[in-house]
């Protein structure tokens, strides 16, 4: 089963995670993530099903259509189809700044501990890590660096705030 | 110049031991090659054609004379004694050994350097006017923008995986010493009407296979919003910018497919969710980093004439002084340049001799700080006029006199097949039996200001589109050709060249080349540089006398 880093924690991640298609997706039971082109399905089953129901956007998915319905959902996933694909970036900062997501925001996909740090700064809560990596390696690189320039989507205070005791 | 301070310490203290550790696991095998490829290019590290490659940021042009000596130390220790500078105001080694990048990198954040995103499709070094803070048309100094930039992209979160490489430059003078509009974004810092600073935002320029100038996106913009505007620019191609097609990928493709006008209304909406957030400039950053570039103990003195000064001395001293010195905004002060362009030397080279030389020379004679200029240069920028000829005597011996700053031979030059994977053909050995050529300084002299810029594959690292002359290694079948095109410009009147034609052998280029200045000198009048009479005429009469059959 995957690895999921949450809260500090390594665990397995039980979801499981339907991929894109036209017809009404089989829910099996327990935790499920459904593509955002379910999302209707997804709505119906929540608070029915036995188990979580969130939804996951992929790299290219718009979430501008649904971001009224985004905090009914306990878990939101993006996905990254290789680690280079940077447009998960942006789509968690946007969830979580824009579109107000309180819930855990999950990076699903080729998830490596080498992208960690940048992507707990763009608001994901947890990690569905690729099944070759080091959980040991995947807890350090969350703290790898102590100060950071920007604003993102965690708490940190950029630099030229901190300097300033703003 | 700017100093670190705990954090700015810090941060590239921590990115040390970050790429220390993937460096360990992949030398382990626990890391593949690629997925180590984008945090080593992230650090600098390219693998090319012979041994590694490692780029070293001088963020806009800007080293102490500290900082240099570390950096000839490094190329001594580490690697075979000379660097290189590139056309991004950075500097290269050829020879690292890859276990040895970690300790280089320690080694350059012991004088506050680094090597962070200076390759990788990430925001790269941020690049300015050599002669910022000098230049006698200067409206605001651009280096404390620089320096705010360059702290946001640093290990900007979101930007670090975007489709491509991404380059900004500023420019806040009347002349665009910084090829602004070539850039993915230039900035061009003006004072409206109230004497407020406001910044023109221009996205889309580039070099490259498609080559094209940027289109103004923001007439005016407030300099407390820059980092929450171009996090919106960043945001939208990050999104939105292609990433099926590696030559399709950069921003201009994407201004281009949208139209400006689209794409600009696209960021204005993204910037208005992000304008009113922590991104705003608090003002007392602002003060904080212009602080480090007020102006430093200058004397009182007033301006010599300077034509005097070269009628006093030998005639090799008043070429260079007519070709190497510029002027200053302070009366009796004068920047120079020491151009890294002797014939037989690699342009842009310099051995770790020659560079603490220029160190020691910097302290004596310039604040004990130096600039690296996109035309592969070194600038002293505060030198007295009253000690130009001793300055002069002392770079001679040095090779570092060449009277040829912004001629011919003062070419603009990538490391090319000798060097880089990419090249199609070799750039240095082109450049070095040009300037064997015409090494007649009288005969340079009288062609006057000419740009001559040689990239050795499409990448366009010399910029060859926007030289006057302009010359592309190409492979036809497997072997080394060159293609010629002319009428190219940088700077606020920026264009792009055109070609000539059918493309020539390495050993033919320096006769076309003399065929393109003998055009010129037929059809010039008196008053015309190069480029102007390129514009006046046209390509053709370049183009009939090139490939003219021999009667």
């Amino acid at each position: 089963m995957p690895k999921l880093l949450k809260d500090q924690q390594i665990r397995n991640d039980d979801f499981q995670i339907r991929q894109q298609g036209p017809k009404e997706p089989f829910l099996p039971e327990g935790n499920v993530l459904l593509h955002v082109s379910s999302i209707v399905h997804a709505i119906k089953a929540n608070g029915q099903h036995k188990g979580q129901v969130g939804i996951w956007f992929d790299s290219s998915d718009e979430p501008e259509t649904v971001t009224h319905t985004l905090n009914q959902f306990p878990v939101i996933a993006v996905n990254f189809p290789g680690f280079f694909d940077g447009r998960g970036y942006s789509l968690a900062r946007l969830l979580r700044e824009r579109w107000d997501y309180q819930g855990d925001l999950r990076a699903i996909g080729d998830i490596l501990v080498d992208q960690l740090y940048y992507l707990k700064r763009c608001g994901f809560s947890s990690f569905r890590l690729r099944e070759d990596q080091n959980p040991d390696y995947a807890l350090a690189a969350l703290t790898t660096f102590s100060g950071n320039y920007q604003t993102a989507a965690d708490q940190s205070i950029p630099v030229y705030r901190l300097r300033h005791q703003l | 110049m700017y100093k670190y301070d705990d954090y700015d310490q810090q941060i590239v203290d921590e990115r040390v031991l970050q790429f220390k550790d993937q460096t360990r696991r992949f030398l382990a095998g626990v890391l593949p090659e690629e997925e180590f490829l984008p945090l080593r290019l992230q650090n600098g590290l390219y693998v090319q054609r012979f041994a590694p490659m490692l780029r070293i940021a001088i963020p806009y042009g800007m080293v102490s004379s500290t900082q240099m000596r570390k950096l000839a130390h490094i190329a001594r220790r580490y690697d075979k004694g000379y660097v290189h500078f590139t056309t991004r105001q950075n500097l290269q080694l050829n020879w690292p050994r890859l276990e040895e990048v970690p300790e280089i990198l320690a080694a350059l954040a012991s004088v506050q350097m680094h090597a962070i995103q200076t390759s990788g499709n990430c925001i790269r070094n941020t690049t300015t006017d050599q002669f910022a803070g000098v230049a006698h048309d200067e409206i605001i100094d651009p280096r404390p923008w620089c320096e705010i930039i360059r702290q946001w992209s640093t290990l900007h979160p979101e930007f670090a995986y975007l489709p491509r490489k991404f380059k900004i430059a500023v420019c806040s003078s009347e002349q665009d010493r910084a090829a602004t509009q070539v850039h993915d974004i230039g900035i061009h810092a003006f004072l409206n009407e109230n004497n407020n600073v406001r910044f023109k935002i221009l996205a889309g320029g580039g070099l490259g296979r498609t080559p094209m100038v940027g289109s103004v996106i923001k007439p005016s913009l407030e300099p407390e919003h820059l980092l929450s505007y171009l996090d919106a620019v960043l945001r939208v191609y990050n999104r939105y910018g292609r990433r099926d097609n590696k030559y399709k990928a950069r921003i201009k493709i994407l201004i281009k497919a949208l139209t400006p006008e689209v794409f600009a209304d696209k960021v204005e909406t993204e910037w208005s969710y992000l304008k009113e957030t922590a991104a705003r400039l608090p003002h007392q950053e602002i003060d904080r980093v212009q602080s480090f570039f007020s102006e430093p103990d200058y004397e009182e003195l007033t301006n010599i004439n300077l034509t005097d000064l070269a009628l006093s001395a030998e005639p090799d001293f008043q070429l260079w002084l007519r070709r190497n010195v510029h002027p200053h905004k302070k009366p009796g002060y004068s920047a120079v340049t020491l151009t890294l362009k002797a014939t037989a030397d690699a342009p842009g080279d310099a051995s770790a001799e020659q560079l603490e030389a220029i160190s020691d020379l910097a302290d004596q004679f310039s604040f004990g700080e130096l600039r690296v200029s996109h035309e592969q240069n070194l600038i002293f920028a505060d030198v007295p006029q009253n000690r130009l000829h001793e300055l002069w005597l002392k770079l001679r011996p040095l090779n570092l006199a060449t009277p040829n700053q912004g001629l011919l031979t003062d070419m603009i030059c990538c490391p090319g097949g000798d060097f880089c994977a990419l090249a199609n053909a070799r750039s240095i050995p082109l450049a070095k039996s040009i300037q064997r050529r015409f090494d007649n300084i009288d005969f340079l002299h009288d062609i006057g200001e000419l740009d001559l810029n040689i990239s050795g594959c499409m990448n366009a690292c010399a910029h060859h589109h926007v030289g006057h002359i302009g010359i592309l290694g190409v492979d036809r079948k497997g072997e080394e050709y060159y293609q010629v095109q002319v009428g190219g410009a940088s700077g606020h009147d920026a264009s792009l060249g055109k070609i000539l034609g059918p493309s020539f052998k390495m050993d033919e280029v320096p006769d076309v080349i003399d065929k393109i200045l003998r055009t010129y000198v037929e059809l010039r009048t008196p008053e015309e540089r190069f480029i102007d009479t390129c514009r006046r005429v046209g390509v053709q009469p370049f183009k009939e006398k090139v490939y003219a059959k021999v009667a």
